[in-house]
Protein backbone atom coordinates (compact mmCIF):
# COMPACT_ATOMS: atom_id res chain seq x y z
CA UNK A 1 0.00 0.00 0.00
CA UNK A 2 1.48 3.32 -1.01
CA UNK A 3 1.62 6.39 1.21
CA UNK A 4 -0.90 8.08 -1.06
CA UNK A 5 -3.34 5.21 -0.64
CA UNK A 6 -2.94 5.38 3.15
CA UNK A 7 -3.80 9.08 3.01
CA UNK A 8 -6.87 8.54 0.81
CA UNK A 9 -8.34 5.27 2.12
CA UNK A 10 -6.84 5.03 5.62
CA UNK A 11 -5.17 2.03 7.19
CA UNK A 12 -8.21 -0.22 6.94
CA UNK A 13 -7.68 -3.94 7.16
CA UNK A 14 -4.00 -3.69 6.20
CA UNK A 15 -3.05 -3.02 9.81
CA UNK A 16 -3.75 -5.18 12.82
CA UNK A 17 -6.20 -4.10 15.53
CA UNK A 18 -4.81 -2.24 18.56
CA UNK A 19 -3.27 -4.62 21.12
CA UNK A 20 -5.50 -5.55 24.09
CA UNK A 21 -8.36 -3.66 22.37
CA UNK A 22 -7.33 -0.35 23.91
CA UNK A 23 -6.09 2.81 22.18
CA UNK A 24 -2.32 2.95 21.64
CA UNK A 25 -2.03 6.08 23.82
CA UNK A 26 -3.61 4.23 26.72
CA UNK A 27 -1.31 1.25 26.26
CA UNK A 28 1.71 3.57 26.22
CA UNK A 29 0.51 5.13 29.48
CA UNK A 30 0.12 1.68 31.07
CA UNK A 31 3.65 0.73 29.95
CA UNK A 32 4.99 3.99 31.36
CA UNK A 33 3.16 3.33 34.63
CA UNK A 34 4.63 -0.15 35.11
CA UNK A 35 8.14 1.06 34.28
CA UNK A 36 7.68 3.94 36.73
CA UNK A 37 6.33 1.54 39.36
CA UNK A 38 9.55 -0.44 39.04
CA UNK A 39 11.58 2.79 39.35
CA UNK A 40 9.82 3.67 42.61
CA UNK A 41 10.14 0.05 43.69
CA UNK A 42 13.91 0.21 43.17
CA UNK A 43 14.10 3.47 45.15
CA UNK A 44 12.16 1.93 48.05
CA UNK A 45 14.30 -1.21 47.96
CA UNK A 46 17.41 1.00 48.02
CA UNK A 47 15.99 2.80 51.04
CA UNK A 48 15.23 -0.52 52.73
CA UNK A 49 18.77 -1.71 52.04
CA UNK A 50 20.32 1.38 53.66
CA UNK A 51 17.89 1.49 56.57
CA UNK A 52 18.46 -2.17 57.38
CA UNK A 53 22.25 -1.84 57.07
CA UNK A 54 22.47 1.24 59.27
CA UNK A 55 22.83 0.94 63.02
CA UNK A 56 21.76 4.52 63.76
CA UNK A 57 18.93 5.20 61.33
CA UNK A 58 17.05 8.28 62.58
CA UNK A 59 13.36 8.21 63.53
CA UNK A 60 12.67 11.95 63.50
CA UNK A 61 9.00 12.25 62.55
CA UNK A 62 6.97 13.60 65.48
CA UNK A 63 3.19 13.10 65.47
CA UNK A 64 2.76 16.85 65.29
CA UNK A 65 3.58 18.47 62.96
CA UNK A 66 5.14 15.78 60.68
CA UNK A 67 2.66 12.88 60.80
CA UNK A 68 -0.37 15.20 61.01
CA UNK A 69 0.96 16.98 57.92
CA UNK A 70 1.44 13.65 56.12
CA UNK A 71 -2.11 12.59 57.04
CA UNK A 72 -3.48 15.83 55.57
CA UNK A 73 -1.35 15.35 52.43
CA UNK A 74 -2.62 11.77 52.09
CA UNK A 75 -6.22 12.91 52.47
CA UNK A 76 -5.71 15.62 49.83
CA UNK A 77 -4.07 13.23 47.35
CA UNK A 78 -6.60 10.40 47.75
CA UNK A 79 -9.42 12.95 47.44
CA UNK A 80 -7.81 14.25 44.25
CA UNK A 81 -8.02 10.71 42.85
CA UNK A 82 -11.76 10.73 43.52
CA UNK A 83 -12.21 14.13 41.86
CA UNK A 84 -10.16 12.89 38.88
CA UNK A 85 -12.41 9.86 38.66
CA UNK A 86 -15.50 12.10 38.60
CA UNK A 87 -13.83 14.21 35.87
CA UNK A 88 -13.17 11.08 33.77
CA UNK A 89 -16.76 9.85 34.22
CA UNK A 90 -18.10 13.26 33.19
CA UNK A 91 -15.86 13.21 30.09
CA UNK A 92 -17.06 9.72 29.18
CA UNK A 93 -20.68 10.88 29.57
CA UNK A 94 -20.01 13.78 27.19
CA UNK A 95 -20.27 16.46 29.90
CA UNK A 96 -17.32 18.55 28.79
CA UNK A 97 -17.89 21.44 31.19
CA UNK A 98 -18.26 19.11 34.17
CA UNK A 99 -15.18 17.15 33.21
CA UNK A 100 -13.04 20.26 32.89
CA UNK A 101 -14.35 21.59 36.23
CA UNK A 102 -13.49 18.36 38.10
CA UNK A 103 -10.10 18.13 36.38
CA UNK A 104 -9.30 21.66 37.57
CA UNK A 105 -10.38 20.70 41.11
CA UNK A 106 -7.91 17.80 40.86
CA UNK A 107 -5.20 20.21 39.72
CA UNK A 108 -5.98 22.48 42.66
CA UNK A 109 -5.69 19.58 45.11
CA UNK A 110 -2.39 18.61 43.45
CA UNK A 111 -1.11 22.15 44.04
CA UNK A 112 -2.22 22.01 47.70
CA UNK A 113 -0.37 18.69 48.08
CA UNK A 114 2.80 20.11 46.50
CA UNK A 115 2.62 23.22 48.71
CA UNK A 116 2.27 21.10 51.88
CA UNK A 117 5.18 18.95 50.72
CA UNK A 118 7.44 21.92 50.03
CA UNK A 119 6.52 23.39 53.43
CA UNK A 120 7.55 20.11 55.06
CA UNK A 121 10.83 20.07 53.14
CA UNK A 122 11.54 23.67 54.23
CA UNK A 123 10.90 22.72 57.84
CA UNK A 124 13.26 19.72 57.62
CA UNK A 125 15.98 21.76 55.93
CA UNK A 126 15.53 24.35 58.70
CA UNK A 127 16.12 21.57 61.25
CA UNK A 128 19.45 20.83 59.58
CA UNK A 129 18.62 17.94 57.23
CA UNK A 130 20.68 17.99 54.04
CA UNK A 131 21.55 15.32 51.48
CA UNK A 132 24.58 14.28 53.53
CA UNK A 133 23.91 15.38 57.13
CA UNK A 134 21.21 15.49 59.76
CA UNK A 135 21.21 16.10 63.50
CA UNK A 136 19.92 12.64 64.45
CA UNK A 137 21.92 9.77 62.95
CA UNK A 138 22.90 8.17 59.65
CA UNK A 139 23.84 10.83 57.12
CA UNK A 140 22.18 8.84 54.36
CA UNK A 141 18.72 9.60 55.76
CA UNK A 142 18.50 12.99 54.05
CA UNK A 143 19.67 11.64 50.69
CA UNK A 144 17.12 8.87 50.62
CA UNK A 145 14.30 10.98 52.08
CA UNK A 146 14.74 13.82 49.61
CA UNK A 147 15.28 11.40 46.68
CA UNK A 148 12.11 9.38 47.21
CA UNK A 149 9.80 12.22 48.22
CA UNK A 150 11.43 14.46 45.59
CA UNK A 151 10.79 11.95 42.82
CA UNK A 152 7.18 11.70 43.95
CA UNK A 153 6.82 15.48 44.19
CA UNK A 154 8.22 15.76 40.65
CA UNK A 155 5.53 13.37 39.48
CA UNK A 156 2.83 15.43 41.22
CA UNK A 157 4.08 18.67 39.67
CA UNK A 158 4.34 16.95 36.26
CA UNK A 159 0.77 15.66 36.70
CA UNK A 160 -0.53 19.11 37.63
CA UNK A 161 1.03 20.57 34.48
CA UNK A 162 -0.14 17.71 32.25
CA UNK A 163 -3.72 17.79 33.56
CA UNK A 164 -3.89 21.57 33.11
CA UNK A 165 -2.64 21.28 29.52
CA UNK A 166 -5.03 18.41 28.70
CA UNK A 167 -8.02 20.17 30.32
CA UNK A 168 -7.27 23.36 28.37
CA UNK A 169 -6.81 21.33 25.17
CA UNK A 170 -10.06 19.43 25.82
CA UNK A 171 -11.89 22.72 26.24
CA UNK A 172 -10.51 23.99 22.91
CA UNK A 173 -11.21 20.71 21.10
CA UNK A 174 -7.57 19.74 20.70
CA UNK A 175 -7.88 16.75 23.05
CA UNK A 176 -10.66 14.22 23.51
CA UNK A 177 -12.38 12.58 26.47
CA UNK A 178 -9.97 9.64 26.08
CA UNK A 179 -7.02 11.96 26.81
CA UNK A 180 -8.60 12.99 30.11
CA UNK A 181 -8.99 9.29 30.97
CA UNK A 182 -5.37 8.49 30.03
CA UNK A 183 -3.94 11.30 32.17
CA UNK A 184 -6.35 10.26 34.89
CA UNK A 185 -4.53 6.91 34.93
CA UNK A 186 -1.26 8.74 35.51
CA UNK A 187 -2.79 10.74 38.38
CA UNK A 188 -4.14 7.63 40.08
CA UNK A 189 -0.70 6.03 39.77
CA UNK A 190 0.91 9.01 41.54
CA UNK A 191 -1.66 8.50 44.29
CA UNK A 192 -0.86 4.77 44.54
CA UNK A 193 2.87 5.41 44.87
CA UNK A 194 2.18 7.73 47.82
CA UNK A 195 0.41 4.84 49.56
CA UNK A 196 3.77 3.04 49.69
CA UNK A 197 5.90 6.12 50.41
CA UNK A 198 3.91 7.13 53.51
CA UNK A 199 4.26 3.90 55.52
CA UNK A 200 7.78 3.07 54.38
CA UNK A 201 9.42 6.50 54.58
CA UNK A 202 7.36 8.27 57.26
CA UNK A 203 5.53 5.78 59.47
CA UNK A 204 8.52 3.45 59.89
CA UNK A 205 10.49 6.45 61.17
CA UNK A 206 8.12 7.97 63.70
CA UNK A 207 9.47 9.29 66.98
CA UNK A 208 7.90 7.29 69.84
CA UNK B 1 -23.70 4.45 30.22
CA UNK B 2 -27.11 5.31 31.67
CA UNK B 3 -27.68 7.77 34.50
CA UNK B 4 -28.46 4.97 36.97
CA UNK B 5 -25.29 3.08 36.02
CA UNK B 6 -23.26 6.26 36.47
CA UNK B 7 -24.74 6.80 39.94
CA UNK B 8 -23.94 3.17 40.83
CA UNK B 9 -20.36 3.60 39.60
CA UNK B 10 -19.93 6.80 41.59
CA UNK B 11 -21.26 5.02 44.67
CA UNK B 12 -18.66 2.27 44.20
CA UNK B 13 -15.93 4.89 43.69
CA UNK B 14 -16.86 6.63 46.94
CA UNK B 15 -16.92 3.33 48.86
CA UNK B 16 -13.44 2.45 47.53
CA UNK B 17 -12.23 5.98 48.37
CA UNK B 18 -13.45 5.63 51.97
CA UNK B 19 -11.85 2.16 52.33
CA UNK B 20 -8.51 3.52 51.08
CA UNK B 21 -8.72 6.43 53.56
CA UNK B 22 -9.58 4.07 56.43
CA UNK B 23 -6.59 1.86 55.57
CA UNK B 24 -4.35 4.96 55.54
CA UNK B 25 -5.64 5.82 59.03
CA UNK B 26 -5.06 2.26 60.18
CA UNK B 27 -1.43 2.48 59.08
CA UNK B 28 -0.92 5.49 61.36
CA UNK B 29 -2.41 3.57 64.31
CA UNK B 30 -0.11 0.61 63.58
CA UNK B 31 2.91 2.93 63.50
CA UNK B 32 2.31 3.87 67.16
CA UNK B 33 1.53 0.36 68.31
CA UNK B 34 4.33 -1.75 69.73
CA UNK B 35 6.13 -4.30 67.58
CA UNK B 36 9.34 -4.91 65.73
CA UNK B 37 10.35 -3.12 62.54
CA UNK B 38 9.95 -6.41 60.67
CA UNK B 39 6.34 -6.77 61.83
CA UNK B 40 5.60 -3.18 60.91
CA UNK B 41 7.10 -3.59 57.44
CA UNK B 42 4.93 -6.65 56.76
CA UNK B 43 1.78 -4.94 58.08
CA UNK B 44 2.44 -1.70 56.20
CA UNK B 45 3.25 -3.47 52.95
CA UNK B 46 0.19 -5.73 53.19
CA UNK B 47 -2.11 -2.75 53.72
CA UNK B 48 -0.39 -0.70 50.98
CA UNK B 49 -0.79 -3.60 48.55
CA UNK B 50 -4.52 -3.77 49.38
CA UNK B 51 -4.80 0.00 48.81
CA UNK B 52 -2.88 -0.22 45.53
CA UNK B 53 -4.95 -3.20 44.39
CA UNK B 54 -8.19 -1.30 45.06
CA UNK B 55 -6.80 1.74 43.23
CA UNK B 56 -5.65 -0.23 40.19
CA UNK B 57 -8.88 -2.21 39.92
CA UNK B 58 -11.47 0.46 40.71
CA UNK B 59 -9.82 3.85 40.06
CA UNK B 60 -7.70 2.83 37.07
CA UNK B 61 -10.32 0.32 35.89
CA UNK B 62 -7.82 -2.36 34.98
CA UNK B 63 -10.49 -4.86 36.01
CA UNK B 64 -12.74 -3.60 33.20
CA UNK B 65 -10.08 -3.89 30.48
CA UNK B 66 -9.42 -7.14 28.63
CA UNK B 67 -7.98 -9.75 30.98
CA UNK B 68 -4.97 -10.14 28.65
CA UNK B 69 -3.88 -6.57 29.49
CA UNK B 70 -3.92 -7.37 33.20
CA UNK B 71 -2.00 -10.62 32.62
CA UNK B 72 0.56 -8.79 30.47
CA UNK B 73 1.21 -6.03 33.02
CA UNK B 74 0.81 -7.31 36.55
CA UNK B 75 2.85 -10.57 36.64
CA UNK B 76 5.83 -8.96 34.89
CA UNK B 77 5.85 -6.01 37.30
CA UNK B 78 5.47 -8.23 40.35
CA UNK B 79 8.24 -10.54 39.07
CA UNK B 80 10.70 -7.65 38.65
CA UNK B 81 9.84 -6.23 42.08
CA UNK B 82 10.24 -9.64 43.73
CA UNK B 83 13.61 -10.18 42.05
CA UNK B 84 14.89 -7.02 43.74
CA UNK B 85 14.77 -8.90 47.04
CA UNK B 86 18.17 -10.27 46.11
CA UNK B 87 19.73 -7.21 47.81
CA UNK B 88 18.76 -8.18 51.36
CA UNK B 89 21.57 -10.66 51.99
CA UNK B 90 24.12 -7.92 51.33
CA UNK B 91 22.18 -5.47 53.49
CA UNK B 92 22.28 -7.89 56.45
CA UNK B 93 25.98 -8.54 55.81
CA UNK B 94 26.65 -4.80 56.09
CA UNK B 95 24.92 -4.42 59.45
CA UNK B 96 26.95 -7.32 60.87
CA UNK B 97 30.15 -6.16 59.12
CA UNK B 98 30.95 -9.63 57.90
CA UNK B 99 32.73 -9.52 54.56
CA UNK B 100 32.18 -12.36 52.15
CA UNK B 101 34.93 -15.05 52.17
CA UNK B 102 37.54 -14.62 49.45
Amino acid sequence: MSQAEVVTVGHGEHYEAPPFSIPSKKLVMWLFIISDAVTFGAMLYGYGYLRNASSNWPTPFKFSPSIVNVMVMTFVLITSSLTMLIGVRKAQAGDKEGSIKWTYITVLLGIVFAALHIREWASMIHEGVTLTHNPWGSGQFGAIFFSITGLHLTHVIGGVIALTVVALGYKRGRYKAADIEIWGLYWHFVDLVWMFVVPMVYLLNVEK
Amino acid sequence: MTGTMREESLKTDIIVYVIILVIAGLQVLIAYRGGTIGQHVIEFLSLAIIQAGLGVMFFMHLFQEKRSLMFALIPATVFVLLMMNVIWSDSFRLIQMKPWPN
